[in-house]
């Protein structure tokens, strides 16, 4: 479980990227991971120089530019790591109803799988799940915290974690 | 173990209640929409009891009755300190004059014994003031351990007696306790008395567990557990402990509520991202679809008569109420109001649908008629969701959460006249509440 400040920090990083439209990993990246060198199979290198994970507006599934471009990533990352399968789970920031935000959170999962699966992911390497409103990240309630929770991650199985 | 809780009907005490006062089914006259209310006053004198155990129980009785009768907002005592005639035989006819002019409009008197078996038996009489006479007469017998649904069942007794609504304090509501950080509720099934007493935890916590229901004819719930990984319904037999999971679904399966008579479920399951509602037959499992579109259709609710099921759906574009048959094919939209609506579930009455609505920033608790008229707002709130019915449809259940880091949830009940906004005594923070029917 990563630490709240630090989500915090990738959050804002990522929303100011979402607003230039650039791709949100390559700042993370050099001013985090290039300090440490990390394994490249890693599921750490994973998280903070490929990015494990993407965005969505209020009630919609839609992947945004950023989304796609990190969904490719991830794409090329998994082909150079043939081992390693993916859980995408799909959430939902606290403002809507406990049942539909599970069903949004399936919509969500399955936009970012489907989307890996297109970039020649094989299917059976792909799962998904939603946990709803049930596992937020950030956890204050206003919308630079809901931002960072309506996402899709993906969830590595099978990768050494550093 | 097998509890008995036996009642059988007393003789009066007076000749039969004039019609003065009374309406057609027998109902004090109250009021119960518009500004002006009046509660029904109501004097509980102790209750005889032979001295020892039964005195004891006989005070905890009386006070469950008056715990009742007072949160249901429909009543007010009158406190002991301010009666004239002390009661001195349960078999005497009251003074009625004297309870008349402390404005008593209904006097409850009460025996309780410890019969030779070891069970509890209590006797009690209600009294009309100012119709002179007595209303109703009943004696419960119940394993000394179930002392409050005795005060439960009187209660019950005396206030549908009293109002004409059906009885409803002799029920449960299970609900998800929920403790640990927000990020990392842990969450676990519970189950209480309807006025907060005697929790208790039915799953561990290990499990992440949401939106348990009640069945109509027993003590079965339905819940959510994500303990296979991905969201399923599983089945919960209070009585014995035993669960087992529904089915064995490709994807997510959620969002249950079963058929008024037991024997089926209504649900929700997830495919490729795409959620529709089905119908199970409980007995064999047969599945049948309901709905087929690329639209999110979930949290269905049948009508009491099983012929309908309300559901919410964004099919229009965001999330709103529908009506469908049970069998499935079209469906009518009935909620039109600002602002998206979701979790419709059907009143036990029929002519009621109770609803979450978001609108502005906020969430709000509702009801309206089957056809979408006469929306009333009852609770409104940062996050206010999930009603559920008491078996009487009278009174809705439903979860507050606060806002923020430490942001909590609680359970609240309301009278589906706005009144009587109450907080639930609950152990911790709670969510997700699910009124039973009415114990047997």
């Amino acid at each position: 479980m990563r630490l709240f400040p630090t989500l915090l920090a990738a959050g804002a990083a990522l929303l100011l990227a979402a607003c230039s439209d650039e791709p949100p990993a390559a700042d993370a990246g050099a001013g985090s991971g290039g300090a440490v060198s990390l394994d490249p199979s890693s599921v750490a290198y994973f998280q903070q120089t490929v990015g494990d994970r993407v965005f969505f507006e209020t009630d919609s599934s839609r992947l945004t530019p950023v989304g796609q471009a990190t969904l490719q990533r991830q794409a090329s990352w998994l082909a150079e790591n043939p081992a390693v399968n993916v859980v995408v789970e799909g959430h939902a920031d606290e403002r809507g109803t406990r049942e539909y935000n599970l069903a949004l959170g399936a919509r969500r999962a399955e936009a970012a799988r489907a989307f890996l699966a297109a970039q020649g992911v094989a299917a059976n390497r792909l799962r998904t799940v939603s946990y709803g409103k049930e596992r937020p990240e950030a956890l204050c309630s206003a919308e630079n915290c809901w931002s960072v929770n309506r996402r899709a991650v993906s969830v590595l199985a099978g990768a050494p974690t550093s | 173990m097998i509890r008995i809780l036996t009642a059988a009907l007393l003789v009066a005490l007076a000749a039969a209640l004039p019609a003065r006062a009374q309406t057609s089914d027998g109902a004090l006259e109250i009021t119960v929409a518009g500004g002006e209310f009046k509660p029904i006053s109501i004097a509980l004198p102790g209750f005889f009891a032979p001295p020892g155990e039964a005195a004891n129980l006989a005070a905890q009785v009386r006070e469950v009755v008056i715990g009742d009768l007072v949160n249901s907002g429909l009543f007010r005592e009158i406190p002991p300190g301010a009666h004239i005639e002390q009661i001195v035989d349960f078999d005497s006819a009251p003074r009625y004059a004297d309870w008349q002019a402390i404005n008593a409009d209904a006097l409850v008197t009460g025996f309780a014994t410890i019969e030779a078996d070891g069970r509890l038996s209590v006797r009690f009489r209600l009294f009309d003031i100012f119709a002179g006479g007595q209303a109703e007469g009943l004696q419960f017998i119940a394993e000394a351990g179930d002392w409050r649904r005795v005060g439960h069942k009187i209660a019950d007794a005396v206030y549908a007696k009293l109002t004409g609504e059906g009885p409803y304090f002799d029920s449960r509501i299970a609900y998800v306790h929920e403790s640990g950080p927000k990020g990392q509720r842990v969450k676990r099934l519970a189950i209480m008395d309807q006025d907060g007493a005697n929790n208790r935890f039915l799953t561990d916590g290990r499990s992440l567990v949401v939106t348990p229901r009640f069945s109509p004819n027993d003590q079965t719930l339905l819940y959510i557990s994500f303990e296979r990984g991905e969201p399923q319904i599983f089945l919960y037999d209070v009585g014995s402990g035993r669960q087992e999971i529904l089915g064995a679904f490709p994807g997510m399966s959620f969002a249950p509520r079963f058929s008024p008579d037991g024997r089926q479920v209504a649900l929700s399951l997830e495919q490729g991202g795409n959620t529709d509602i089905y119908v199970m037959e409980l007995a064999t499992r047969r599945l049948s679809r309901l709905t087929d579109s690329p639209a999110i259709e979930t949290a269905p609710s049948f009508s009491p008569d099983g012929r309908q099921i309300a559901f919410e759906s964004d099919r229009g574009g965001g999330q709103q109420i529908y009506i469908m048959p049970a069998t499935g094919g079209p469906a009518q939209r009935i909620s039109f109001g600002q602002g998206r609506y979701g979790t419709p579930v059907w009143s036990p009455r029929g002519d009621l649908i109770a609803f979450t609505k978001t609108s502005g920033g906020q969430f709000a608790i509702g009801v309206m008629r089957t056809d979408g008229s006469e929306e009333r707002i009852l609770d409104s709130s940062f996050l206010s969701e999930g009603p559920t019915w008491s078996p009487n449809g009278r009174v809705l259940s439903f979860f507050r959460e606060s806002a923020g880091a430490n942001g909590s949830a609680s359970l609240w009940s309301v009278d589906i006249t706005g009144r009587n906004l109450r907080r639930l005594p609950t152990p911790g923070a709670g969510s997700d509440p699910a009124w039973s029917s009415l114990l047997p």
